[in-house]
């Protein structure tokens, strides 16, 4: 079941087209990862879904219905330039930020006490955003961003100025978000965090959509026949495999990358390969999406 | 809608609560004292008193020089060259040198001083040289000093309005007292809030809040809000004047009684005690000028003054305050503002610049015209307001000045909904004109 449903979006700057004919369909309760190198939309993308700005073309809907001022209040956005009220306190901004998307002052209130809590913030609450440290004011946004609970929270680039370790405290609240049946927007260059966290992704590139998909099928998709074989001996070139990359490690084995030939898979290299050297080890190469990233952007770029 | 009084009071309680707000406040009214009587104050106590050396060689002068605080005379009987050394010497501030002249044509006289005379000295010198002359030829010409003074007459002329309620007592002067301080207060509360307004723009820009907030309000109500909300700290601070003033004269009143009634009793016991018959006519003097004061203060439609100032005030802050929040939505930083600054102030400052002109005549083609552009209207009708202004004019201006404040809301709106979320253009006419005519 799908959540947000974008179709055939399109947009153009001035003497710049920002999106050309996108479509995106996110799953209810996935934590959806949008990628991108920088200028390729992303961000006009988001804009678009949060209403801020209106596409030339296209349609977003949220559960079903066409995107509306009112129904924005069931997104909570997190964007990548942030900021608070340098003279407010933490106290009073949440409530505010909390009042903007429709919640009364009690219920804000309310529910703003367990977040600061969680997040190590009660004894913040009533100084001044200037006077928090970098990570700390990102923990408030993030509190900004979830306490009216959003059914679908988009967050672009949730994790620049955090600590590791606010890093994974904000990573778990993010899983225990989809726990609870919230949809995540996760837009970011970092991969790993995709990797750990996203169960679909998007790549978008020069405007267009490159790829779409849950990130299993994707890899799956992307795998190309490569296997990590660690072995002891010399293992020699031949016809059905071709050897891409060798080293030695600490142990004084060689671990070798080989791409398969064969017809029949695996085993059939495993059997060829056995009566060569002795095997230790035998993997089979899984594309990490930071590498099916560039692979994507540096083909549609050279193409 | 609910979103603007939330965005309103917050703009509205973050500024009223800040420490600069209180203090303003409360030294405003004295810092405004203190704005009108000390130029007073310092003009009428003057400098140090002068020496000036007189080298009289006509002989005429002796009696015409006369010391008082300002200035000490003195007459020398030393030739021209070593009253000169004495100047050097700094025993004298100037030296005044009279040649034996011909009162036909008087030539030659001369001044030396150390440094540049003041003006004032020298018409002061200059009044007292040729008074003598006067005198002198008065004398010639048979003709008595008492005489001369006998023919000059002083009128003072009553102004009074006509209108269908009957006579009123004018007074220019008190309306041009009015006028020009509610006209200022206009021209001072449109810079600093229109100021305040756009620098809480680029705040929110510089901060990136908006960011945050833009996916939870409309641009458009973030700007109104802004500037609504501002609107009402000028007014609290306004009225907060108005009180504190008048608190702090009862105040003074209570703590040391009427003082001019002190006064009174004293200079009648006074006169009582030297017995002078002019008691009478002194009280009468001041119960005259005591009641056209008020006679002509009455004559000015002070309800309608208050009206139209806070009408005017608020109109024309909204039509300014809103092409503030525009140019702070379309730079980065308060220097890049300055650039778009000026063509917006140039309207109130050419409008601050016609107000002696207004005055000279408030119901000029000039100040007909200036006060019906919504852009200098606020400053200028203010002026005209307490002379008395054709109902017809007022209306107009008033509705001109709302329909002024609408369209310079809706072209700042369209030029904040996209400046505020771009950053780091260079934004020049040619972008604010594109930014313009976009869609959204």
């Amino acid at each position: 079941m799908e959540l947000l449903k974008v179709e055939n979006i399109s947009k153009a700057y001035a003497e710049h087209q920002a999106l050309t004919d996108v479509s995106l369909s996110i799953p209810k309760g996935s934590i959806f990862g949008l990628l991108g190198p920088n200028g390729a939309g992303k961000t006009t993308l988001i804009r678009i879904i949060t209403q801020i700005i209106e596409p030339d073309k296209g349609i977003v809907s949220l559960g079903g219905s066409q995107m509306t001022t009112e129904l924005v209040r069931k997104i909570g956005y997190l964007p990548e330039e942030r900021g608070l009220y340098k003279k407010m306190k933490v106290g009073e901004q949440l409530i505010y930020l909390a009042q903007l998307k429709g919640l009364s002052k009690s219920e804000a209130k309310a529910r703003i006490k367990p977040w600061l809590e969680r997040l190590d913030l009660t004894l913040w609450s009533d100084k001044k955003v200037e006077d928090l440290s970098k990570g700390m004011a990102q923990k408030v946004q993030f509190i900004a961003t979830v306490v009216h609970q959003p059914e679908l929270i988009i967050l672009d680039e949730p994790f620049s100025g955090f600590d590791p370790v606010n890093a994974d405290l904000i990573k778990d609240e993010i899983l225990r978000l989809r726990e609870e049946g919230t949809t995540v927007i996760f837009s970011t260059h970092r991969m790993e965090s995709v990797e750990e966290l996203c169960d679909h992704i998007a790549l978008i590139n020069k405007s267009k959509k490159v790829l779409d998909g849950p990130k299993l099928q994707i890899k799956e998709e992307h795998k190309d026949g490569t296997f990590l074989v660690t072995h002891e001996g010399q293992l020699d070139p031949a016809a059905y495999y071709e050897i891409i990359s060798q080293k030695t490690t600490e142990t004084g084995l060689t671990e070798t990358m080989v791409k398969d030939y064969t017809d029949g898979g695996p085993n059939n290299l495993l059997k060829e390969l056995l009566g060569k050297v002795e095997i230790h080890g035998f993997m089979e190469h899984i594309p990490s999406v930071n590498d099916i990233f560039i692979s994507n952007v540096t083909n549609q770029n050279n193409g | 809608m609910d979103k603007i009084g939330l965005i309103i009071s917050r703009e509205y309680l973050s500024r009223v609560q800040k420490k600069s707000f209180v203090i303003m406040t409360l030294i405003g009214p004295f810092l405004f004292a203190a704005m009108i009587f000390l130029p007073t104050y310092l003009a009428t106590t003057g400098g140090d008193t002068k020496s000036i050396a007189i080298i009289d060689e006509s002989g005429k002068f002796a009696e015409a020089f006369v010391n008082n605080e300002d200035t000490k005379f003195e007459f020398l009987d030393v030739d021209q060259d070593t009253g000169k050394e004495l100047i050097k010497n700094e025993s004298f501030d100037g030296l005044l040198y009279i040649p034996d002249l011909d009162t036909q044509d008087p030539q030659g006289v001369s001044f030396y001083g150390s440094s540049n005379p003041s003006l004032s000295m020298m018409g002061n010198l200059r009044d007292k040289i040729e008074g003598e002359i006067e005198n002198i030829k008065l004398k010639q010409s048979g003709i008595d000093r008492e005489v001369l003074d006998n023919l000059k007459v002083k009128i003072d002329i009553n102004t009074i309005n006509l209108s269908s309620d009957g006579e009123k007592q004018s007074s220019s002067i008190g309306a041009s007292a009015i006028g020009y301080i509610s006209s200022f207060m206009i021209y001072i509360f449109i810079f600093v809030y229109g100021a305040q307004c756009m620098r809480g723009v680029i705040e929110e820009k510089t901060s990136r809040i908006i960011e945050v907030v833009i996916s939870s309000v409309r641009p458009f109500q973030l700007m109104m809000g802004k500037v609504i909300g501002i609107a009402g700290v000028g007014l609290t601070q306004f009225l907060l004047w108005i009180i504190l003033s008048f608190g702090v004269v009862a105040a003074l009143g209570a703590v040391f009684g009427s003082p001019s009634a002190d006064i009174k009793t004293q200079q009648k016991e006074q006169l009582e005690s030297m017995n002078v018959p002019q008691d009478e006519t002194m009280a009468e003097i001041e119960q005259d000028v005591m009641s056209k004061a008020t006679k002509a203060l009455e004559s000015i439609d002070i309800p309608l003054v208050v009206v139209s100032f806070l009408f005017f005030f608020l109109s024309g802050y909204l039509l300014y305050g809103a092409l503030f929040a525009a140019i702070g939505s379309a730079v980065d930083s308060d220097a890049d503002a300055q650039q778009f600054m000026l063509p917006v102030t140039i309207p109130l400052i050419i409008s601050i610049i016609s107000l002696s002109a207004i005055l000279n005549d408030p119901n000029g083609t000039l100040a007909f015209w200036l006060s019906m552009i919504p852009f200098t209207a606020p400053v200028v009708m203010m002026m005209r307001v307490p002379f008395g202004v054709p109902g017809w004019e007022l209306v107009l201006s008033m509705v001109l000045m709302i329909a002024g404040f609408i369209f310079t809301i809706w072209v700042a709106s369209r030029i904040y909904r996209i400046g505020i979320l771009m950053h780091g253009t260079k934004v020049d006419y040619k972008t604010l004109a594109k930014w313009f005519m976009m869609k959204n």
